[in-house]
């Protein structure tokens, strides 16, 4: 099996993120329950706080997991991009589950019970460590037993703010559209959650038979001592030395490429670099750049203009660039030399089409679309400069409304004949893997997307040699250099780090 | 004349919502007496036995122990000398036979060997054997033995005084006879002062020195056992007259 050759091929990495996301899981489920259980303990004994309590943590519940990570990031100093925003969230969504069965394991012990503690003389202390919390444990161990395995299933979501964990391989293998790469990350995440599940069960049962005393110290201790190796491990992950320079990207093939070869460039000049590739989202990375969390990353000069400062698209490409220069300036953050190419937006069919009914540009596409499907990247659909604006230029109708998906999936759709029409980018190696055809955008609707590197200022000035590294890549990158790479990671399956030094080492050689 | 161990002042009790239960109760309870509580289920048995180990605080008058009034005591230092017998003995379901009995001692921070010794004494005292049962759990015994365990837990720091709330209320007419002779033989060695709530004439009869009748929230009537058979009270006669009916049958 491919998956099996992956893992053997990949095992430091494979354990590697393993035990990151055990320890994301871990750690938010113990920080969620050294908040839960004593707020679930306060609202058994006030009837008046545990509804709206329990009402709160029930809506935190509701908040999609990366809508709750676009919450979190931009917070001073619990966001962020890495472990500590993913930790952030997954206790959020852990806290539900232990902070109701504290509430019900406490408020369901049998009155004449408490009565008969209260009877004996006991204080109101004695009573919650000799009978109450003793007598909730059973409760409590299932609420934190389904919050682990929440948690489990959640880290894999982490990936998208560069927390790492198992999610890394599902976003890379969604990214290069390999689904080995999807089901190495998958398979074990499943498998992990199946025996958290089980042991936690286990556990739960033993400390519930009637045969064996129950005190409060055993579980105590229990939790007191991975809490300390938790936090220590935690507080190690999260140190990181002044001198590393964080490059950062998003999550498709081209920009896992990019990031590689701006890494290993600045890696050439002797300095460290910590990794944080495949980010979620333009706006992830914009503003993991702008607190700090990464230093560098490579954007598109259109996406700034639009997507990042909501300025109207522009088409002088000359134009566009000094605008973005000087909106980042603002910011405390460079606009370094682009790279060399132009990743436009291209709005794509399949090849067969395109020849049987001679598509040559999106005019041609205008004409057809009325009986076409069409799915877009979910920022297609909200850019500014995606869809909406798309339609009113070319006057494009379709059969029914695009169907919102994740952009890497739109590609299978369109050549499997499940949609007609998407919007890729123009450097896709998918194009040519895929048979499909780039339609000419001859009334000039998308703005230039010129590849620029952008780094925080402060970086810069610090470390003068990663300003000439990174600029001796000045127009090194072509199209057609792009349109190779992105077809050697996505068709060939060759790891991006390859490919990226590959290029770097003049290897790759295009007409 | 010594004080009494409880003595009721003029004692009115009132839910927080303001739904009466006691009403006026006055009663003095003298050392080493036995004084049953007869009554239907609601006419506020329970509550007076609350109001001796400030459970509850009255509403009106006091309730003195030893002397001095409930308001004053401490409620640990009170309730860690008054015992208290549940219904259906109330035992803690975690906790072992021997742990649920050493309970108090514990609290009061008896030594380890001293609890032991002591566990071991009530659980004989009360006829289940140690090496038997010590190690067993509530769920594992019968109701009788649990109402044992119960009156061995109230008995382990040697209170003075003892509550006891339809100790026998659940259990099966031969276990609760059984359980009746037991008890009455036990408080011929320990001399306790007992308030014993219960709606079985018979179980005040065997048990007490006095048999007292609350109804709606007043004390009805009061009468030495002894004098129960002659007593003119309309009250104590009409409970004579359903019992032998009830014995007649």
């Amino acid at each position: 099996m491919d998956v099996i050759r992956f893992w053997l091929d990949h095992r430091a990495e494979v354990l590697a993120l393993l035990g990151q996301h055990v320890l994301l899981a871990g750690l938010s489920t113990l920080v969620a329950t050294a908040i839960a259980v004593p707020l679930g303990i306060a609202a058994a004994h006030r009837p008046r706080l545990s509804a709206p309590l329990v009402g709160l943590a029930n809506a935190v519940q509701t908040i999609p997991s990366l809508a709750m990570f676009g919450f979190l990031l931009p917070l001073p100093v619990l966001g962020g991009v890495g472990s500590r925003t993913a930790i952030l969230a997954l206790t959020l969504y852990a806290l539900l589950p232990i902070l109701r069965t504290t509430i019900t394991g406490i408020t369901g012990i049998d009155r004449s019970v408490r009565d008969a503690g209260v009877a004996l003389g006991m204080t109101p202390r004695q009573l919650l460590w000799q009978v109450e919390i003793p007598l909730a444990i059973p409760s409590i161990a299932s609420g934190i037993r389904i919050a682990a395995v929440v948690a489990v299933g959640s880290a894999t979501i982490a990936a998208a703010v560069g927390a790492g964990g198992l999610g890394e391989y599902i976003y890379r293998g969604l990214a290069m559209v390999d689904s080995t790469v999807i089901l190495a990350g998958a398979i074990p995440a499943a498998a992990l959650a199946l025996l958290v599940d089980g042991a936690l069960w286990w556990v739960q049962q033993r400390s519930t038979r009637r045969h064996r005393r129950r005190t409060v110290r055993g579980p105590l201790l229990a939790a007191g001592v991975l809490g300390v190796v938790g936090l220590s491990t935690w507080a190690v992950l999260a140190w990181r030395a002044s001198d590393v320079v964080v490059v950062g990207s998003k999550n498709f093939a081209e920009q896992l490429v990019l990031g590689e070869i701006v890494a290993q460039t600045i890696e050439g000049t002797g300095l460290r670099v910590d990794r944080r590739l495949n980010l979620g989202g333009t706006l992830i990375c914009d503003r993991a750049l702008l607190s700090g969390d990464i230093d560098i990353y490579v954007e598109y000069t259109g996406t700034a203009l639009t997507a990042v400062f909501n300025q109207p698209t522009g088409t002088s490409r000359r134009e566009v660039t000094r605008t973005v220069r000087e909106l980042y300036a603002r910011s405390g953050r460079t606009l370094l030399p682009p790279l060399g190419f132009d990743n436009t937006f291209a709005m794509l069919v399949r090849g067969a089409d395109a020849r049987a009914r001679g598509l040559r540009s999106i005019e041609d596409a205008a004409r057809e679309a009325p009986r076409w499907r069409a799915a877009f990247g979910y920022e297609f659909l909200d850019r500014p400069d995606g869809f909406t604006g798309l339609a009113r230029a070319y006057g494009i109708t379709l059969a029914a409304p695009p169907t919102s998906m994740d952009l890497s999936l739109t590609y299978r759709a369109l050549a499997s004949g499940q949609v007609d029409l998407i919007a890729g980018d123009a450097t896709s190696g998918l194009i040519r893997a895929l048979d499909l055809v780039a339609l000419e955008d001859t009334r000039g609707y998308f703005p230039p997307y010129d590849a620029v590197p952008v780094a925080r200022a402060e970086t810069l000035l610090r470390h003068p040699a990663m300003r000439t590294a990174i600029e001796s890549l000045t127009g090194r990158v072509t199209a057609a250099h792009m349109r190779e790479m992105n077809y050697r990671v996505e068709a060939l399956r060759q790891p991006p780090a390859d490919v990226a030094r590959a290029f770097l080492a003049g290897e790759i050689v295009v007409p | 004349m010594t004080a009494a161990a409880v003595d009721f002042r003029g004692v009115s009790f009132r839910h927080a919502d303001g739904t009466p239960v006691l009403d006026g109760l006055t009663l003095a309870i003298q050392p080493g007496e036995v004084v049953a509580l007869l009554g239907r289920s609601g006419a506020g048995k329970s509550t007076i036995l609350r109001l001796v180990n400030r459970m509850l605080l009255p509403t009106r008058g006091s309730v003195l122990v030893d002397a001095q009034d409930t308001r004053s005591w401490d409620p640990i230092l009170l309730r860690r000398r008054i015992g208290y017998v549940l219904q259906e003995g109330g035992l803690f379901p975690h906790l072992s036979v021997a742990d649920n009995v050493a309970v108090v001692p514990r609290l009061e921070g008896w030594l380890p060997e001293d609890v032991e010794t002591r566990v071991q004494e009530m659980l004989t005292l009360v006829g289940l054997p140690p090496d038997r049962y010590a190690a067993r759990w509530p769920d594992e015994l019968s109701g009788g033995q649990r109402q044992r365990v119960g009156v061995a837990r109230a008995l382990a720091a040697d209170p003075p005084v003892l509550l006891m709330d339809e100790p026998f209320g659940a259990l099966d007419p031969i276990t609760r006879a059984e359980l009746q002779q037991e008890t009455a033989r036990l408080q011929q060695r320990l001399r306790k002062t007992i308030l014993l709530v219960t709606h079985d004439v018979e179980e005040a009869l065997l048990l007490s020195d006095r048999i007292c009748v609350i109804d709606d929230g007043r004390l009805q009537a009061c009468v030495a056992a002894t004098a129960f058979d002659e007593a003119d009270d309309p009250v104590i006669a009409a409970l004579r007259d359903a019992r032998l009916r009830g014995k007649a049958r």
